[in-house]
């Protein structure tokens, strides 16, 4: 079964002589709990996939079957509950006024969850939290923590799909393993199917089975991670990227 | 002036910011000297690596306060300077680049008018001239077609050429340190090493000392000739950046182990455990 089928995507912006083509017939398959990223410059269209799949543009043609729903321009509610999206910027993200537990238990209500109470726990439990955090407000958070507490709301429905958008690049090194662990462990437990937005390809490789390498709206190539690793892409723009990202001293 | 005595010479920095809840020290007593080389400042947020860089411009506002036993550049000192003279040594003698082109241009002046503001600001040179200056540094950052970026504004500019930009402005007044703090965290890894390679050249071409402020230890390791490695205000340990990987300081192995690596892929990526005695250990000192 894949969990995201995906034919001739086009999504643009802005009508007439306006329009701005953002991603241009693109299509990949990504199978139920495989992980897949995506990567290129900023303006490839990266995100502007995730953001399509999500219905956040509503500007979009071609077909969409995602966790075995056909997409129209809306979706159902229960697309919503099985696809949830993490953002970039978790200090953009959070609702600055709204403790952790308003922000878990607003999405759990409007998804109609009942036992909320025990769940905030178990959520925090899981995203390696624990109680203590759980009437903080966002100022009083780091921004690891505010991250993982964005991530605790994107599983707080019990998702299959969770989109993530570039979850690490806000944060430090050393906090940025911690959460791309904590999401291997997620997909783990939870046998979640990852979408991943990176321009770090370390980041990819590291969480990513296969890669597609966007350029100008399309796809250049699409790859897998071995093949990344030993440096075998086809396309001169992905080794270009390779080029500029293997950096590493040990 | 002997060509050998350090541009910078930095001993027992501190930082620190009154409020109301107490006093918190960002730089907690580091020393360093800068030369004709590049010396790369690294650490997490917070480890006060930008504050040092800002401090030698003297560009910490109160309720910060900055404190010294020496902050020298080129032999003057920095903290009796009058803010007139401060005026002509920022920009002139000390550029610094910072992180992000979007905030650091002005978004109502084109290109051209901020090249020629900023090097007229430290020479007396004509409008024509500080023009064509203007136009000669475009194109030594590798800008194609420098006549018509000089009427562009910066909105019409992508990132990495905006940063680009910046560099050229800032090399306009031939200065003889550069502090980079960040300057390629907002762009993408293939026009990250394009700006970086032009920084190289320039600084290196014109024999220039250059501080690069950076959380990216791999980025600075191949980038620079001597690193720092800040902890909590505190720099723990120095070293040539290519000895970085006989590093022994555990904060420095914790950082260069929680990197995703594409060539050697790792199960799980290691977890820093900070050890508060870090914290409490006196600063290294990166005098040379």
């Amino acid at each position: 079964m894949n969990a995201i089928d995906i034919s001739n995507l086009d999504v643009w912006f802005g009508s007439g002589a306006d329009r701005a083509d953002a991603v241009r017939d693109v299509s990949f398959k990504v199978a139920d709990g495989e992980s897949f990223g995506l990567v290129g410059e900023s303006g490839s269209g990266k995100s502007t996939i995730l953001r399509a799949i999500a219905g956040l543009v509503p500007t979009w043609s071609g077909e969409m079957t995602v966790a075995g729903e056909t997409l129209g321009v809306r979706r159902s509610k229960a697309f919503y509950r099985k696809v949830q999206m993490v953002f970039q910027d978790p200090y953009a993200s959070l609702h600055p006024r709204q403790s952790v537990d308003r922000v878990l238990s607003e999405t759990m209500g409007l998804h109609g969850v009942t036992d909320i109470d025990k769940r905030i726990g178990r959520l925090l439990d899981d995203v390696g939290l624990g109680p203590g955090f759980r009437f903080r407000y966002p100022h009083q958070l780091s921004g690891g923590q505010r991250q993982r507490v964005a991530i605790a709301r994107g599983l707080a429905c019990e998702p299959s799909i969770l989109l993530l958008d570039e979850p690490t690049s806000a944060l430090d090194v050393s906090v940025q393993g911690e959460i791309l662990n904590l999401l291997t462990d997620l997909r783990q437990e939870h046998k979640l199917t990852y979408v991943m937005v990176s321009h770090d390809l370390g980041v990819v490789g590291h969480l990513c089975e296969r890669i597609g390498v966007m350029k100008e709206g399309r796809f250049v190539e699409v790859l897998a991670v071995d093949e990344m690793r030993r440096l075998e892409a086809r396309e001169p723009y992905t080794r270009h990227l390779l080029e500029s990202s293997i950096n590493s001293i040990r | 002036m002997t060509n050998d005595a350090p541009l910078l010479n930095v001993e027992n920095l501190w930082v620190r910011f009154s409020s109301r809840t107490g006093v918190s020290e960002a730089v907690r007593g580091i020393s360093f000297t800068l030369g004709r080389e590049r010396l790369g400042i690294v650490g997490e947020s917070g480890s006060g690596k930008s504050m040092t860089g800002r401090a030698v411009l003297r560009l910490i506002r109160p309720p910060g306060m900055i404190e010294a036993d020496r902050l020298e550049i080129h032999g003057e000192d920095v903290l009796g300077a009058s803010e007139k003279r401060m005026r002509r040594l920022r920009g002139g003698r000390v550029s610094m680049i910072m992180q992000d082109p979007k905030f650091s241009l002005n978004p109502v002046m084109t290109v051209g008018q901020q090249l020629v503001e900023a090097l007229r600001a430290h020479e007396r040179v004509s409008k024509r001239d500080a023009r064509k200056r203007a136009l000669a540094t475009l194109d030594e950052v590798a800008i194609r077609d420098p006549e018509r970026v000089l009427n562009l504004y910066p909105h019409e500019v992508s990132g990495g050429m905006g940063q680009r930009i910046m560099i050229a402005m800032m090399l306009l007044p031939n200065p003889e340190i550069l502090i980079a703090d960040e300057p390629t965290s907002a762009l993408d890894v293939s026009v990250q090493l394009q700006v970086l390679d032009i920084m190289d050249k320039l600084v290196r071409d014109r024999g220039m000392g250059l501080m690069f402020i950076s959380h990216d230890l791999n980025l600075v390791a191949k980038f620079c000739d001597r690193i720092a490695i800040m902890y909590a205000g505190r720099i723990v340990e120095t070293c040539k950046a290519s000895e970085l990987r006989n590093a022994r300081h555990p904060y420095t192995l914790g950082l260069l182990n929680s990197v995703p690596d594409l060539e050697h892929p790792r199960e799980r990526l290691e977890v820093l455990k900070r050890d508060p005695a870090w914290r409490e250990a006196p600063s290294v000192s990166a005098r040379q």
